[in-house]
C-alpha cells in the first residue's frame, strides 16, 4: 500500500482487526484517550462478541486484500456473553492451524485477549502484529490458491 | 462375495414381501460389471437388479434424508463406514431413526476401476476377490493383481470394520483388520514447509472444475440451502460466480464440515479430478483429535461436536503452533 500524502513506496500492511464491543473496542478507546499510538493501517472493525465472526470473515478479510487478520477478544471466562469467547478460541485455533496447513503463513493470523483495561496492551499487540505482518510483505497466497500457473 | 449378495437379496425380499418395510436402499446392477449405482427397491421384482459387489464403494446413507420422508419404513444395507454418517445424520435430525431399519452388511475393501484400468486391464467383467489377491476376467482373460493396489484409497485407511448402528447383520466372513493409518499423509504434508505445502495446494486445487461432486456427495453436506448454490440462477445447483467462493471453496467447504465429517473419504473418490480433499477434511479430524481428545464423528448418535462445545482450559489460539518445531 503506498502512502497518499508523502508517496513513500514503503510496504504498508492491510490489517483487519476484529474487536468485540465489550473489551477490546473498550480497550482501543483507552489506548486512544490515554495518548498511545498504533499503526493507522489497522482497521478496526467492531463485531458485538468476538465468536461472531464468522470463519468466513477472515477469510473473505484476506481475500479482499488483507495482508493481516487479528482477533481481539475478552479474557476467557470475562466475555460479556459468559462463553462466546470459548467458542471463538476452538474455532480460531481450528481455522488457523489448517490455513497454516494449506501453506499461509502462521504471523497472518492472531488472537489475542484484551480487556477494556488494557489499553497499553492493545497499543503494543497492534504494533508487534503490524511490525510482523510488514516483515513477512505482502499476503497473495489465498488470492492466490486456486489460480491456474501463467495465468 | 456372491454368498453375502444372495442372502442380502433373500432379506430384502422377505422385508419387502412381510410389509415390515417400504423400500430397501442397496446397489443396482450398472451399465457393466464395475459400476454399480445406488437405487431404491420398492417391490419384490426390481430385486433382479440388486447388487453387491467389489465396487459398491458408495455411501448410501445421504439418500435417506429424501427418501425417509417417504411413508413406511426404510431398510438400508449399510457397510461399517457408512454407519457413521448415518448416525450423525440422525444426530443433526436430517433422519428419524425410527423409520430405518438398517441392515449391516460385511465389507471386505471396495475396488477402484480406474487402479484395474491403470493395471492394463480394460472391459472387466467380474471380479473374483481370494484374500490379499484379486482375479479380474475381462473379454481379454483373467489378471490376477494384488488387491491393496486395486483399492479405493478410502479402503487403504480403513477406519473400522464395527458397525456404529444395526438392526440386523449380514456378516458371513471376517473382515480384514482396518489400517488405522490415516494421519500418515497429513503427517507427511505437515512435516513440510509452509512454502511446499502452498506448492502441493495451489496444484491439487487448481484441477478443481467446481463441479460440486464432492459437496453433492458429502453426508455432512445436507443443508437446505447450500451457500454455494445461487439461487438466482434458474439452474439447480448452479455454483455462483463469485471470486471469494471460487478461490475458498475448498477451505469454505472443509470448515463447514469440520467436527462432522466422518471421513468416510466419498469426496476423493467422487472427485473427477482426483484432488485428494478427505486430506483437508482430516486435518480438522487430526487436530481436534489433538487439541481437544480423541473424537469420531458418528460414533454415536448423541452428545456434542467440538466445534459447540468448549472447555474452560482449552488450548489458547497463540499455542497451537507451539512445540512443533514449525
Amino acid at each position: 500500500m503506498q502512502d497518499v500524502t508523502t508517496g513513500n513506496k514503503e510496504f504498508k500492511p492491510n490489517i483487519v482487526a476484529f474487536c468485540c464491543n465489550w473489551c477490546s473496542y473498550a480497550g482501543a478507546d483507552l489506548a486512544g484517550s490515554s495518548r498511545l499510538t498504533y499503526p493507522a493501517n489497522v482497521k478496526i472493525i467492531r463485531v458485538p462478541c468476538s465468536c461472531r465472526v464468522n470463519p468466513m470473515f477472515v477469510l473473505k478479510a484476506f481475500q479482499q486484500g488483507a495482508d493481516g487478520v487479528i482477533l481481539c477478544g475478552c479474557h476467557p471466562g470475562d466475555c460479556h456473553y459468559v462463553t462466546g469467547n470459548y467458542y471463538t478460541r476452538r474455532r480460531m485455533a481450528l481455522l488457523f492451524s489448517f490455513l497454516n496447513y494449506m501453506g499461509i503463513e502462521k504471523e497472518r493470523t492472531r488472537v489475542e485477549w484484551v480487556s477494556a483495561a488494557e489499553g497499553a496492551k492493545f497499543s503494543a499487540v497492534m504494533n508487534d502484529f503490524v511490525k510482523t505482518v510488514t516483515e513477512l510483505g505482502e499476503n497473495k497466497r489465498l488470492t492466490d490458491l486456486r489460480v491456474k500457473e501463467g495465468k | 462375495m456372491r454368498d453375502v449378495e444372495q442372502k442380502m437379496i433373500e432379506r430384502a425380499a422377505a422385508l419387502l414381501q412381510n410389509g415390515e418395510v417400504a423400500r430397501v436402499v442397496g446397489w443396482k446392477k450398472g451399465e457393466f460389471y464395475f459400476d454399480p449405482a445406488p437405487a431404491v427397491f420398492e417391490t419384490v421384482d426390481e430385486l433382479k437388479d440388486f447388487v453387491y459387489n467389489g465396487f459398491c464403494g458408495a455411501n448410501l446413507s445421504k439418500y435417506l434424508i429424501k427418501v425417509s420422508k417417504n411413508e413406511g419404513k426404510t431398510a438400508i444395507f449399510m457397510k461399517p463406514c457408512d454407519s457413521y454418517s448415518f448416525n450423525q445424520l440422525v444426530k443433526e435430525h436430517r433422519v428419524d431413526r425410527e423409520k430405518i431399519y438398517v441392515i449391516a452388511v460385511e465389507c471386505q475393501g471396495k475396488l477402484d476401476i480406474e487402479k484395474i484400468k491403470a493395471n492394463g486391464v480394460t472391459a472387466v467383467t467380474n471380479v473374483e476377490e481370494n484374500g490379499d489377491k484379486v482375479t479380474v476376467s475381462s473379454l481379454y482373460g483373467e489378471t490376477v493383481l494384488d488387491k491393496a493396489d486395486v483399492m479405493l484409497g478410502k479402503c487403504l485407511t480403513c477406519k473400522g470394520k464395527t458397525h456404529q448402528a444395526k438392526d440386523e447383520d449380514i456378516i458371513l466372513h471376517e473382515m480384514p483388520a482396518p489400517a488405522n493409518n490415516r494421519f500418515d499423509e497429513v503427517a507427511k504434508l505437515e512435516a513440510m514447509t509452509e512454502d511446499e505445502r502452498f506448492a502441493f495446494w495451489k496444484e491439487q486445487l487448481q484441477k478443481c472444475i467446481r463441479c460440486n461432486a464432492c459437496r453433492n456427495v458429502c453426508p455432512a453436506c445436507s443443508c437446505l440451502k447450500c451457500v454455494f448454490d445461487n439461487p438466482s440462477s434458474g439452474v439447480a445447483a448452479k455454483a455462483n460466480d463469485d471470486r471469494f467462493e471460487e478461490q475458498l471453496f475448498h477451505v469454505i467447504r472443509a470448515f463447514h464440515v469440520s467436527g462432522r465429517c466422518t471421513d468416510c473419504g466419498e469426496c476423493s473418490r467422487v472427485c473427477p479430478q482426483n484432488i485428494p480433499l478427505h486430506l483437508l477434511n482430516r486435518k480438522f479430524i487430526k487436530d481436534i483429535d489433538g487439541f481437544y481428545g480423541e473424537y469420531q464423528a458418528g460414533e454415536t448418535a448423541e452428545g456434542k461436536t467440538p466445534l459447540t462445545s468448549y472447555k474452560e482450559e482449552d488450548l489458547e489460539v497463540s499455542d497451537v503452533f507451539k512445540g512443533e518445531g514449525k
